[in-house]
């Protein structure tokens, strides 16, 4: 199921959570919406799910204009960050309610739980109720719950920003394996561009209500379009007036072309990797500088030492830092 | 040593506010035995009474439950127009006397009163019945309902209506099959409190009732009208059964108030 959003704006009040949005998403992907916390990327979920209204645009499922039908409607699943578990019901009749608001045949609910209880691990807790699970599970109970009705869209608000760094880790690849599985079109919102980067195919980042940038992970990172797009999706440090990646930075003994004189600062062992780093001197800001541990071995790299640093030869990108 | 004397003084206080008065009533009812208390309680005008009782409560809880819940979700759900205005009217019988509540009904049903006139030209008789009394109770008994709803569904917030609402229900599905059952203990408990109000109500249907013994009665009033006839007898057995039903009411309370800490 593709999805075509087109000039959508919201406001709440004084405050334009979206201006213009204009993405498309395409059928059986997973898609994230990355973004900062406050920057719109809930809003857009919760505009294409029918659960808010825009203030003006339209929004495409499969080419037909849904923008003025209810959410009950759209045919969706949607998981929200903090599960929105019905609390009075089992795990069994949670999964249930889609099928049974749709008054479904008994044996096929019956048939339908079981099997999405299976697929979620959740079979052995059926009877429990959502307030005697942990965080984990019942983040699992609301998909399933979502899944029940067939969706052909599911969408996800933050699912796994309520939950611990471990559990977030699993579910996350879980998800990835999920949406083969089913092969549905999945759309997830993120603040967490290491989550985004790790299972979407495509990645839509938003800021202050508008799209900085669009397309697979790889282009990205390799190719962000701006200084803000390149913040979001990895870390970076500023050499000689240009934004790069840490681990883009060549450190050097001798004075080659290009290389930025420095001195080492401090040196933090990162397990594998070592950062590294280096005060160009007055009126600069300390760069930071990722290497391997060999390599800071083969250097013989001490704190204090002068070094040179100069961009490597396939840098992912340069902006000037003052461009923005 | 000094916290045990701050705990016995507070409970000998409530023991003699409370339990004395009551234990007295009880006494003093069955001071002759039992078949007088019989005697007193099978009488025509007091089993009126009771029925009278029973009669406006069976009518006036169930509106105001209903109308509680309404009103409890639309100011919760931010839906209701001039929230301010509907808080302060529904707080109204909190802060003013039941008589003043009594008056504003006799005063709007009374022969030359807004709503009166209309009756009285279409002959529909509404002040001096059971009618009025209803009116006068559904008003003094309408806060309860309304203000144990309104913080347990802002605090449950939105999202579960919006989860059944995304997985195909409707809006009264979703009402009846997620929210209702989520506030289940909030409305028994507005509920309770509304019967217990309803049960007890004097001063409100004091001013709109007829006064005729045997007909025109509730409870309350019975055992008032008894004391001024100084009928004793009457007056403590009916005093002792509307204590009685207050008991049960109580009872039921505490029950529901453990039961409802238990599930949050």
């Amino acid at each position: 199921m593709s999805i075509q959003v087109r000039n959508l704006s919201k406001s709440f009040g004084d405050f334009h959570a979206l201006r213009n949005v204009s993405v498309d998403m395409e059928s059986g992907q997973l898609t994230a919406v990355l973004g900062p916390s406050g920057g719109g990327k809930s809003t857009l979920l919760r505009i294409i799910a029918g659960l808010e209204e825009a203030d003006r645009g339209t929004v495409l499922i499969d080419g037909s204009d849904v923008t003025n039908v209810a959410a009950r409607n759209r045919g969706i699943g949607f998981v929200f960050q903090h599960y929105a578990a019905f609390t009075h019901m089992t795990v069994w009749d949670n999964v249930a309610f889609g099928l049974k608001v749709a008054k479904a045949p008994k044996g096929k609910i019956k048939a339908r739980v079981g099997e999405l209880l299976d697929l979620v691990h959740l079979s052995g807790l059926a009877p429990r109720y959502p307030a005697e699970l942990s965080g984990g599970q019942r983040q699992r109970m609301a998909l399933a719950r979502a899944l029940a009705v067939e969706p052909a869209l599911l969408l996800l608000d933050e699912p796994f920003g309520a939950l611990d760094v471990k559990v977030r880790q699993e579910l996350r690849e879980w998800l990835r394996r999920l949406h083969d599985e089913v092969n549905t079109t999945t759309i997830f919102v993120t603040h967490d561009q290491e989550e985004a980067m790790e299972i979407s195919d495509q990645i839509i980042v938003i800021n202050e209500g508008r799209v900085e940038q669009s397309g697979t992970p790889d282009t990205l990172y390799d190719r962000p379009v701006n200084d803000f797009v390149m913040g979001f999706l990895g870390p970076v440090t500023t050499l000689g007036g240009n934004l790069v990646r840490p681990h883009d930075i060549h450190v050097s003994r001798t004075a080659g072309s290009a290389g930025h004189p420095a001195r080492i600062e401090r040196l933090v062992s990162l397990g594998f990797e070592t950062r590294l780093v280096a005060d160009p001197g007055p009126g600069a800001d300390p760069v930071t500088v990722q290497l391997t541990r060999n390599h800071i071995h083969e250097l013989a790299l001490e704190v204090g030492d002068q070094v040179y640093l100069s961009v490597s030869a396939h840098p992912a990108r340069l902006l000037t830092a003052l461009e923005g | 040593m000094r916290k045990y004397v701050l705990r016995y003084a507070v409970l000998g206080y409530l023991v003699m506010l409370l339990a004395v008065p009551v234990f007295v009533i009880a006494y003093r009812t069955f001071a002759h035995g039992l078949s007088p208390v019989w005697d007193a309680l099978s009488s025509h005008a007091a089993v009126n009474a009771l029925e009278l009782s029973l009669l406006i409560t069976a009518i006036a809880v169930p509106i105001n439950v209903i109308f509680g819940v309404a009103t409890g979700w639309f100011l919760a759900r931010r839906k209701m127009p001039l929230p301010w205005l509907v808080n302060a009217v529904i707080n109204m019988p909190f802060a003013m006397s039941p008589v003043i509540i009594g008056l504003s009904v006799f005063v709007l049903y009374g022969r030359t009163g807004w709503i009166g006139t209309y009756l009285f030209a279409h002959n529909i008789p509404v002040l001096f019945t059971w009618k009025a009394m209803v009116i006068a109770t559904v008003f003094v008994s309408l806060p309860f309902v309304v203000r144990e709803v309104v913080p347990v569904l802002e605090e449950i917030g939105t999202e579960q209506e919006q989860a059944a609402q995304v997985l195909g229900a409707s809006a009264l599905q979703g009402f009846f099959r997620v929210t209702l059952p989520a506030i289940r203990w909030a409305v028994v408990y507005g509920t309770i409190l509304t019967v217990a109000r309803a049960l007890g109500e004097y001063g409100a249907v004091n001013l709109v009732s007829s006064g005729f013994v045997g007909q025109g009665l509730t409870l309350p009033l019975y055992v008032d009208n008894r004391v001024n006839q100084l009928d004793p007898t009457a007056a403590y057995s009916a005093g002792l059964l509307l204590a009685l039903l207050s008991l049960i009411i109580l009872v039921g309370m505490t029950a529901f108030a453990s039961r409802r800490r238990r599930q949050t």
